[in-house]
């Protein structure tokens, strides 16, 4: 099941890149296409943060994820590079877990 | 890579600058795909399968999406609709960039691989067309090389670190996602779908399977951009 996860996604990415480059530029010219497909990393992005910090299987918790979360968000402000952000919310929900 | 005359014409010392920003683009993206390839076994992926998604799929954002959502319960299906969705960006990026790159048969498909957040912008950033066409394939060149060893030694190492946990790597995902989503904040719509989407997100949690309350909130991006 893992693999064809792995192998679908592949696939697919693949596609929607090169649809990019065979389709006629005006195919997804239309502002509204622009605006959704700007805003779609946006919502994604924004919903797995919120889910992966607050939910184990289908509870919302608050545990240590939130932590080392938080620890992100001022690595961010300080603008660390990506993976000190990745690190400093990992050490930080391991240290809050391991008190 | 086969050069094209158009991309021999750029001088010189504009070509190392060309080359010098790919490199410095690849070693940043490298420290990236460790992190991919730690948590992606952390989440359950073997090796291989992390290694095929850098390999195969080659972008970031969907690559992590798949492997965050697959950890956490949810199914293949949402797992995978999630990483198109986000993947559906690189469309744009291609639309932009065909013009640009002007490319036909086997190099239409290899370019088509390479259509990524880093070469985007670092081809459009770049006034002279030749020269934006020598930074696109350098930052690919250097991105797909740098990813694809990163993910590998990230993936092995994890194997020796034990119960994922006790190092906190479940929320080294959320924090992952954060970063990726930072830059995209710069306006007001973009935090108020953000704001609205987490909150879809995780009121949906506990009335649908896992997987699906991040689909949900794709719905906001589609709302929000429809109307206007």
């Amino acid at each position: 099941m893992t693999w064809a996860a792995v192998l679908g996604t592949a696939a697919g990415c693949y596609l929607l890149k090169l649809a990019g480059l065979a389709l006629p530029a005006r195919a997804l010219g239309h502002p509204r296409v622009r605006r959704v497909a700007d805003l779609l990393p946006v919502a994604l992005l924004a919903a797995l943060v919120g889910v992966q910090t607050l939910s184990s299987a289908h509870r919302l918790v608050l545990d240590a994820r939130l932590a080392g979360l938080a620890a992100g968000v001022v690595a961010l402000l300080l603008r660390a590079p990506f993976v000190l952000v990745v690190v400093v919310a990992a050490a930080v929900a391991a240290g809050v877990r391991a008190l | 890579m086969r050069e094209t005359p158009a991309v021999s014409a750029a001088p010189a010392d504009l070509r190392r600058a060309v080359y010098r920003d790919a490199a410095s683009i690849g070693v940043a993206v490298g420290a990236y795909g460790v992190s991919f390839g730690a948590v992606a076994v952390a989440a359950g992926l073997s090796v291989p399968q992390a290694c095929a998604l850098s390999l195969l799929a080659f972008t970031g954002a969907s690559q992590f999406a798949l492997v965050g959502v697959l950890g956490a319960g949810g199914g293949a299906l949402a797992g995978t609709a999630t990483a198109l969705l986000l993947g559906s960006r690189n469309t744009l990026y291609a639309l932009r960039l065909a013009t640009l790159l002007g490319v036909r048969g086997g190099r239409r498909l290899l370019g088509a691989h390479l259509v990524i957040d880093e070469t985007t912008a670092m081809a459009l950033a770049r006034a002279d067309p030749a020269e934006s066409r020598l930074a696109f394939w350098a930052t690919g060149a250097a991105v797909y090389t740098c990813w694809n060893a990163a993910t590998l030694i990230g993936a092995l190492g994890a194997r020796y670190v034990g119960d994922p946990r006790t190092l906190g790597l479940d929320a080294a995902f959320p924090a992952a996602f954060l970063a990726l989503l930072a830059p995209r904040l710069r306006s007001a719509r973009p935090v108020a779908v953000a704001a609205v989407a987490t909150g879809v997100a995780v009121v949906a949690v506990p009335f649908v399977p896992a997987g699906v309350p991040v689909l949900l909130a794709a719905l906001v991006a589609v709302i929000a951009g429809g109307r206007g």
